[in-house]
């Protein structure tokens, strides 16, 4: 058993006739940030999707931390110690702020058959909320309802979320879309804090960002990896520079 | 207790409201009209219902459109064993409370699999079971229903063959029905059902296994419906399978709806509204159905939230608001 942290093979997924993951092999390793990036319809969130096991996959397997997860479903993943955020915002647009993050804190403190005691004063779950929301800049905001925000700052939320679950690995599935330079430079902030500390499988258009950031990246054309290596490799690869890359990065 | 009043006026209103419950039976007595205490019964057994099913239908997202089948099912667990003679109100209650948990947690673990207007259909569809179930058991007296002849008996503890007894001890069920209801919306498990509601695929991804969380709400709401069924077979005297009707269904979704759905006193706001209007107009006309639906309509189209998002708005200006 070789020891990649998320180890994808064969994985396969038809959408009427279309191969929407084609065969893909993908290993990232621990403590890595990992990106892909691919043209858009390359499959890009249709992967994640099989990853975070929101989308069964039509072939292949996933092994994430030395243990099989291919039929695994998406709640017991989480609470395996992946989190993901969405590339179409995916919130509780109707709670606050703090009570999205707070949900996300409890899913991961034991069983919530839990009927009589008020869950908003129990500190147990505000605090760590709290901290995520201050870790992504959010802190002020936390008893706004989430409705109320900017599209940047349900970004921010997303990531949020997901941290509050306290992963080993993060999916990001463009956490800076929709999002102007300032904010944009923010997340590029917050995901170089988190760097090191999680292993980070990133989605992002943003190429400055994607090649900053990232210590390996594979590139998706068509739902097939075309080429894995470290940005310098990728950025001299020439099938990249002709599927995909074009004058972008020369 | 102080989260109680965080919403402002509609807390107060219940307060004002209740008093009024509690006061009623004197005032009924004083003006000679013991029809009222009829009335206001009928009105707070189907208030516990209505808060029964914006548990899962305000709080949840799930629009059940069955579930006066639980108020039935409630009704014939005092019916039945009475017609064999068995008044032990004790074990009537239980029965009505498992059968109905019972029966939503079949019924419930199909129904969630399915989403809108699916949902809908089957939860309807298991309730039109139920009552074609009562219909055909002929022993029962099919549907033409049974009498109740003995309304149940609590081991000389309490005696609600007494119409002012019942009507207290349905006050308290209200009560406690909502105390009970407001602990658990707050909880964690409150919390589950709610997200669940704004979106399932969240939180799925950040951990929950929903499906659970939202039957267990599902058999809960089924529970007290099925209570709220025995306290209206004891009070009816005389039960049938039309209790149970769809239509009946539709009427408890208004009483929620009207209130303001996900609000903790709009199911009864909502009842008492419906209730009280169906009574007087159809004292002044024969014509009532017409100004009857216009008036709720009227109601549900212009306050946001219903009668409680009134009271809200109103709070807001008067100084009473909600505070979060
Ligand atoms: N639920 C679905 N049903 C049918 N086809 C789908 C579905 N989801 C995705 N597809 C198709 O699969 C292909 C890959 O879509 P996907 O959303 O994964 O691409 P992407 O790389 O994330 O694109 P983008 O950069 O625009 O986000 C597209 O052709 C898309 O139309
Ligand atoms: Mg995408």
């Amino acid at each position: 058993m070789s020891g990649a942290f998320l180890e994808v093979r064969n994985l396969y997924k038809n959408y009427g006739g279309i191969a929407a993951t084609d065969h893909v092999d993908l290993d990232v390793r621990e403590s890595e940030l990992h990106a892909i990036i691919g043209p858009n319809g390359a499959g890009k969130t249709t992967l994640i999707s099989q990853l975070s096991g929101e989308v069964p996959p039509d072939g292949g397997r996933i092994r994430f931390a030395g243990r099989d997860i291919t039929s695994t479903p998406a709640y017991r993943r989480s609470l395996l110690g992946l989190a993901r955020s969405f590339q179409i915002t995916s919130l509780m647009l109707d709670m606050t702020v703090l009570e999205n993050v707070s949900l996300a804190v409890q899913a991961h403190a034991g069983h919530s058959f839990r009927f009589w005691k008020a869950a908003r004063s129990e500190s147990e779950l505000v605090e760590p909320a709290m901290e995520a929301l201050r870790s992504v800049g959010l802190g002020e905001r936390a008893h706004d309802v989430a409705r109320a925000m900017s599209h940047g700052e349900h970004r921010q939320l997303e990531i949020a979320m997901a941290l509050a679950t306290r992963p080993t690995l993060l999916l990001l599935d463009e956490p800076m879309a929709g999002m102007g330079v300032e904010e944009s430079q923010r997340m590029v902030e917050i995901l170089r804090n988190l760097k090191g500390e999680k292993t980070m499988l990133l989605i992002e258009h943003d190429m400055d960002a994607v090649f900053t950031l990232a210590d390996r990246i594979s590139v998706l054309v068509y739902g097939r990896v075309i080429a894995t290596g470290t940005p310098e490799e990728i950025r001299n690869d020439e099938a990249v520079r002709q599927a995909y890359l074009g004058d972008e990065v020369a | 207790m102080t989260s109680l009043f965080r919403t402002g006026l509609p807390a107060y209103a219940m307060v004002v409201g209740l008093l009024f419950l509690a006061g009623l039976p004197v005032l009924a007595v004083w003006a000679d009209n013991i029809f009222l205490i009829d009335l206001y019964l009928r009105l707070m057994i189907l208030a516990i219902a209505a808060v029964s099913l914006n548990l899962i239908l305000g709080y949840g997202g799930m629009v059940s459109f069955g579930h006066a089948a639980y108020l039935v099912v409630g009704a014939y667990a005092v019916g039945i064993p009475a017609y064999y003679g068995i008044y032990n109100g004790f074990l009537q209650f239980a029965i009505a409370i498992l059968a109905s948990a019972a029966i939503a947690l079949v019924t419930g673990a199909i129904a969630l699999r399915t989403k809108g207007v699916y949902f809908i259909m089957i939860t309807m569809a298991f309730a039109q079971m139920v009552f074609f179930t009562f219909v055909s058991i002929e022993e029962y007296g099919g549907d033409d229903g049974l009498v109740i002849d003995t309304r149940s008996e609590f081991g000389g503890l309490l005696d609600i063959n007494d119409n002012f007894t019942l009507y207290y001890f349905v006050l308290a069920s209200l009560i406690l029905t909502l105390g009970l209801v407001h602990r658990i919306v707050h909880s964690r498990f409150g919390m589950v059902i709610s997200g669940s509601k704004g979106n399932d695929r969240r939180m799925q991804a950040i951990g929950f296994p929903t499906y659970r969380y939202r039957l267990a709400s599902y058999v809960i709401s089924g529970a007290i419906c099925g209570y709220a069924g025995a306290l209206l077979g004891n009070f009816t005297n005389f039960i049938t399978p039309e209790m149970g009707d769809w239509v009946r269904s539709g009427e408890l979704i208004f009483m929620v709806v009207l209130g303001g759905a996900g609000s903790l006193f709009g199911p009864v706001l909502g009842t008492a509204m419906f209730v009280l209007l169906e009574e007087y107009l159809s004292r002044i006309t024969q014509y009532w159905h017409f100004p009857f639906g216009a008036m709720l309509i009227l109601v549900v189209i212009f306050t946001r939230g219903g009668i409680n998002g009134m009271f809200r708005w109103l709070g807001g200006r008067i100084g009473l608001g909600a505070r979060s």
